[in-house]
């Protein structure tokens, strides 16, 4: 009987010994360093789809029907330029992608003008991420482009096209583009058919 | 807009009434002191949409809605 709770105490040591020691020995040799405990920074994975979600709430009520709808299915928006790019008055046109550069192209022929690469980095970075939501980085190239194209593409480095996207996913992005623009016309036209033909009857 | 927490409200308020415009000033200047850049958003008499850069509170529309600060834009 006492043999047997000898050993029983003994394990019990032994365990909790296996379990305390670990703690002990970081707080020694923390105070030994003369170190103070570092806060851990929890991360919370919720946190930048809850951002985006809220980006995306902020891009919706900013931008028309139609650019929101082309963000929605095509992950992009086109923003057509204000200002005539040759004596004759070419006109152009440039894609947003969130997180990758501004892409000029010309519309008529498809031809791709430059890569306008521009971030919109935080300054203060006390908040973990340094990126901006998605749909934030989207709606910050949006609103300085409508609202002051020469200053925003003054402030991005310019490269030729090809440098960060592929030509040929812009090319492809082009194609869904002009399909996309299609397929609603049709759809617009159908619908002003029936809402005539209903007048008619 | 904010890294990590998308949209958060900074200041709001009436501009008619003094207290509170001088509140949305005072935020307004905190904010472009820090760095940032402001937009408005507009609506076109024709539907369309587009931003209104402004550098001053006195660009400010005094029917807008909301003013949008995000970080200003860096060569990438």
């Amino acid at each position: 009987m006492v043999l047997a709770l000898g050993v029983s105490t003994l394990v019990a040591l032994a365990l909790t010994f296996d379990m305390v020691f670990p703690g002990l020995r970081e707080t020694w040799q923390r105070h030994w360093a003369r170190r103070r405990r570092v806060p851990e920074f929890s991360l919370d994975p919720g946190r930048e789809r809850r951002a985006e979600q809220t980006a995306r709430a902020l891009l919706r009520s900013c931008v028309s029907d139609e650019e929101w709808a082309m963000y929605r299915e095509l992950g992009l928006i086109r923003v057509w330029g204000k200002h005539p790019r040759t004596h004759a008055g070419g006109e152009y046109a440039y894609l947003i992608y969130p997180h990758k550069p501004i892409v000029a192209y010309e519309p008529t022929t498809g031809r791709l003008l430059g890569e306008h690469c521009v971030t919109f980095p935080d300054q203060t970075r006390p908040y973990g991420s340094s990126r901006l939501p998605d749909s934030d980085d989207v709606l910050a190239k949006w609103m300085a482009l409508t609202g002051d194209e020469r200053r925003l593409i003054g402030e991005a480095n310019m490269h030729m096209p090809g440098r960060q996207i592929d030509p040929t996913q812009i090319v492809r992005d082009l194609w869904r583009l002009s399909r996309w623009e299609r397929s609603r016309m049709r759809e617009a036209a159908a619908e002003l058919d029936v809402s005539s033909a209903a007048r008619e009857a | 807009m904010k890294p990590g927490h998308g949209e958060v409200v900074i200041a709001g308020g009436d501009v008619a009434v003094p207290e509170e415009e001088a509140r949305l000033l005072a935020a307004f200047r905190e904010q472009l002191d820090a760095g940032l850049w402001a937009a408005v958003p507009l609506v076109q008499a024709d539907g369309r949409r587009e931003a209104m850069m402004v550098r001053s509170f006195d660009d400010v529309p005094r029917d807008a809605e909301r003013v949008i600060f995000f970080p200003r834009a860096a060569g990438g």
